[in-house]
């Protein structure tokens, strides 16, 4: 701990940036750092606060790596206390719970806070503001009760806030002063575009609307809302989302210079007027500006970290680019430098195309040689390439044009990535340029986005540069020799998908076929399990079926899970764990009789192991007659639908879970897909049976169940997100349907759910839009074809033992009727297991290995 | 000298997979391929996948890699050229082969 003590008042994005720039650079260990901050909970991610509607817990949100992260760089946190006074002449902080703390240098974090029109009845119940998670917990609260909601502000946070409403399942309303949405960013073709887009979305946006009264109703609830043009507008709701104000209370008390209209005065070096007092983030003003948005904070913050550390060449700040990209409402928005056009002389290209709903503009120099702007609705891909060419003064092609008509008019050659400077930040939130991005790609062979954010932290704030990123990789690994297809192998030129495709369409049910009309070569270890995977998820032939067996890996090809010594475990399906007493003791019985070491899995099902090969038969036959089924434990395909004991028995249980558990796992069982997939039903929001951790996950409400998709567990655990709530079991089992299936259509080999999620364009609006909303005209193909799967289910176990042919195959030995004397068991805590090699090795002879 | 075991049928291993066989006592894995033209061909190689020390190369499978034919470990998938055990994933292992034949429709192995 240091000699010297920092004081940092506001523990928000900013602050948090400070404090971790300060650690990062080990200036941590000088200092005595201590830290106030008014809410009750440390730093989190507001950029991505809507998400907690979509399911994230505030632990999800949070910035700190570690919940001690602080504490353990011996940084004092002072939660749920704000600092009240500052005695400047003695350098002391006061707190609100009586702390007093000398400090010799003090940064203001304070932030800001929503500006709330001086409205009679704005303190009626119902109205919010969308600042903190306690304003979140309590619009969710009061929305289970409304019907409709309103915001009041169309500009960024206010879209964001109508999203959230519409999530919440209100009729939602935006209503904005200015004659557009998103005034500061958008002009009014821009605007025009978006409000088209969001009212197709079921959002109805008023424009030009003054609010003059919020009435109440006797109990002082909000009744509904009038404007100065006389008219009137029902609600339940509302949301104030009208702009921000800085958190200045405390500089204006002890009498720092601050601007006409609030904020406390900095200069480049983000001081204020007292030389021991920083002021960073919302609450600063720069040349008479308040920047709101996250990425001029952290520079701010890494301005001060340079004065706190005395370093030689301090980073300054001076004015920060304000451009912009967000999805709002699934509404791709880009704004960037002078996107209105006001530089004398300039040009301006626009390209509107009312079919695909798309509206672009860019701004040129009077000389037409440089890009000094431009706006981007409905498809902002062009964004990070566009903000990037003006950033760097890149020399315009002769048809700029060309930059933002649609691509299949083709891109002109040389302005891709390639042709911006090594010193281009390409990730202005954490300050990372090209050259540092290029430079990991080339030394660790970087090949995904996961891998350039673990290495060099781009693409870790605001996300917007992730496609720029992409094309980095692509372009550096060519530039290598290493091209990047996404072909399924050397056999197939095509990546999963296509061969998909191509199964369905041409009516392909043999690999040989699908090789000799678009393959090359013989097939390999790759390609056949995955096709074999392809052609089951789109005919449901037995998988051991003739043509179809050598294609299959070891655990398809034997119905049993391979283990380290050869030999195979048995999983018999036990849906959603409901299993009879008489059951588990004949699996105890088939255990003790072929001396099977058993063990509980994770999926509330029995693994049975060390099963030889000649062995998996006669073991399925006991099986079958106590009424298992096979687990398909071995496959790519639905595992096992988890549940909690649910309402029967729970005395919180709200719905039956193990039934409807029973339901799915029978429905899906057998499903081939591109990866294996796992389930749960919880009987209510305690969710025990772990829902949210699935590649689909129901949780029980009230009212029905909602829906959760695309979870993981295992090596990169991932909470799931909640695609739909409160629906009734047909409805469920319907999305269900078009969800699984539009994963098997679309995702690569071996990609689990989350994995095909985060790649996905559009995320999980898209995905709702695909399920719910029908928006590509799938859902009742992909219904059918689960209905398909569904109807042609059998039990490939039972298929297997009654078929004399096919039980042929389970031999150890071509010519003989020995088994395998290599497999050899030792006993442990009163079971057996394989021998390791040195224990086998004395009891062998080397003849026979 | 090694003499000629008669293993089995050719009928009797499918199309592009492996069987296991036992001879005086050396587990063999024996594979018959058939490549898109129609050709058949018959490999035997050791059964011992050396990287997991298990007995399971018979149940691998086969593939091409440009015009090697090999045979995939089902353990830890290193492949292995059907021809001479060379493994394609790690030049300092090889697996045994042993001289195999088909004689009037049946196979027979070396060893």
């Amino acid at each position: 701990m240091g000699t010297k003590t920092l004081v940092v008042i506001g523990n928000g994005m900013v602050g948090h940036k400070l404090l971790a720039t300060l650690i990062e650079r080990g200036e941590a260990m000088r200092w005595n750092i201590v830290t106030f901050c008014e809410e009750p909970r440390h730093a989190y991610d507001r950029v991505y606060l809507s998400s907690f509607f979509a399911g994230k817990s505030a632990q999800d949100l949070s910035l700190l790596p570690t919940p001690t992260f602080y504490e353990d760089h011996g940084i004092t946190v002072h939660l749920g206390d704000k600092a009240i006074a500052v005695d400047r002449q003695h350098q002391v902080v006061t707190s609100a719970q009586g702390r007093t703390i000398p400090y010799d240098e003090l940064v203001l974090a304070t932030g800001s806070y929503p500006f709330v029109p001086p409205v009679p009845g704005k303190d009626a119940t119902g109205t919010f503001v969308y600042r903190t998670i306690e304003d979140l917990e309590g619009m969710m609260a009061h929305a289970k009760t409304s019907k409709v909601g309103v915001v009041i502000g169309g500009g960024l946070l206010g879209l964001e806030c109508a999203s959230a409403l519409k999530n919440m399942g209100l009729e939602t309303h935006v209503v904005e002063f200015a004659p557009r949405l998103m005034a500061v960013q958008l002009d009014d073709g821009g605007g025009a575009m978006l409000k088209r887009k969001i009212e197709a979305l079921g959002v109805k946006v008023h424009l030009n609307k003054n609010t003059t009264e919020i009435v109440k109703t006797p109990e002082g609830r909000i009744q509904k809302m009038v404007f100065a043009d006389k008219s009137e507008l029902p609600t339940d709701m509302i949301v104030f989302s009208a702009g921000i104000r800085p958190r200045d209370e405390l500089p204006k008390e002890i009498g720092l210079t601050m601007g006409a209209r609030g904020g406390v005065v900095v200069d480049d070096h983000c001081r204020t007027s007292d030389p021991h007092i920083f002021a960073i983030g919302e609450v600063a003003l720069y040349k008479e500006r308040i920047y709101g948005l996250v990425a001029p904070g952290y520079h701010m913050a890494t301005v001060v970290a340079d004065q706190l550390a005395g370093t030689s060449a301090p980073a300054t700040f001076t004015g920060f680019d304000m451009s912009t990209k967000l999805k709002l409402l699934g509404v791709d928005v880009g704004s960037f430098g002078d996107a209105m056009g006001a530089t004398p002389g300039c040009h301006v290209i626009g390209f509107s195309d009312s079919r695909a709903e798309t509206y672009k503009k860019l701004v040129l120099s009077a000389d037409k040689k440089t890009l000094l702007g431009g706006i981007l609705v409905g498809d902002a891909s062009a964004y990070g390439q566009l903000h990037q060419f003006m950033l760097n003064q890149v020399v315009m092609p002769a048809e700029p044009e060309a930059l933002i008509l649609p691509s299949s008019s083709g891109k002109p050659a040389g302005m891709g990535v390639e042709c911006l400077p090594d010193a281009a930040t390409i990730c202005s939130c954490l300050n990372v340029t090209k050259g540092t991005i290029c430079a990991a790609i080339d030394a660790d062979n970087l090949t995904e986005v996961g891998q350039v954010k673990a290495c060099t932290k781009a693409g870790t704030g605001c996300g917007s540069c992730v496609t720029l990123v992409k094309d980095l990789i692509k372009d550096t690994l060519k530039k290598k020799g290493i091209t990047v297809t996404n072909h399924l192998c050397e056999h197939f030129r095509h990546s999963r998908q296509e061969l998909y495709h191509l199964v369905r369409v041409q009516k392909i049910h043999t690999f040989d076929a699908l090789l000799a009309q678009h393959g090359h070569g013989e097939g390999c270890e790759i390609c056949k399990p995955a096709i074999a995977s392809i052609l089951a998820s789109a005919w449901n032939e037995h998988v051991l079926k003739g043509p179809h067996r050598p294609l299959q890996d070891t655990n398809d090809r034997y119905l049993a899970n391979i283990q380290r010594d050869g030999t195979y475990s048995v999983v018999p399906r036990v849906p959603a764990g409901e299993i009879t007493p008489h059951q588990l003791i004949v699996l105890g019985q088939v255990a003790s009789k072929y001396n099977l070491y058993t063990k509980i899995t994770g999926g509330q099902r029995v693994d049975l192991f060390g099963a030889r090969l000649e062995q998996l038969p006669p073991i399925w036959e006991e099986l079958l007659a106590a009424g298992f089924e096979s687990g398909h434990a071995y496959g790519k395909a639905l595992r096992t639908v988890k549940s909690c004991v649910g309402s029967t028995w729970c005395r919180y249980g709200v719905q039956d879970s193990v039934a409807f558990a029973i339901e799915i796992e029978n429905r899906y069982k057998g499903l081939r897909s591109p990866h294996k997939l796992k389930s749960a039903v919880s009987g209510c929001a305690r969710e025990c049976a772990e829902a949210q951790s699935k590649d689909f996950g129901i949780i029980a409400t009230e009212k029905g169940y909602n829906l959760y998709v695309c979870g993981n567990g295992g090596m990169k655990p991932q909470h799931a997100l909640l695609l739909a709530s409160d629906l009734d079991g047909p409805t469920l089992l319907k999305y269900t349907d078009r969800f699984l299936m539009f994963y098997i259509r679309t995702a690569d080999r071996l990609e689990r759910t989350a994995t095909w999620f985060n790649k996905l364009e559009g995320g999980l609006d898209y995905l709702k839009a695909v399920v719910i909303d029908d928006s590509l005209g799938l859902g009742a193909e992909l219904e059918a074809e689960m209905q398909h799967i569904v109807d042609t289910y059998q039990d490939e176990w039972r298929t297997t033992v009654e078929n004399p042919e096919a039980r042929r195959h389970f031999r150890a030995f071509i010519n003989s009727d020995a088994a395998d004397p290599t497999v050899v068991m030792v006993s442990e805590r009163g079971q057996v297991r394989p021998a390791t090699w040195d224990e086998k090795a004395s009891t062998l002879t080397t003849a026979s290995i | 000298m090694s003499t000629w075991h008669p293993l089995c049928a050719l009928s009797d291993i499918p199309a592009n997979s492996g069987v296991a066989a036992l001879v005086d006592g050396t587990q063999v894995a024996v594979v018959r391929t058939v490549d898109r033209t129609g050709r058949e061909a018959i490999y035997a190689l050791a059964n011992f996948d050396p990287f997991s020390k298990a007995m399971v190369i018979s149940r691998g499978i086969v593939g091409s890699k440009g015009d090697t034919p090999f045979i995939a470990s089902p353990i830890y998938k290193q492949r292995f050229d059907l021809r001479s055990g060379a493994c394609l994933d790690d030049a300092s292992v090889s697996l045994p082969t042993f001289p195999v034949k088909i004689e009037g429709g049946r196979v027979a192995v070396q060893a």
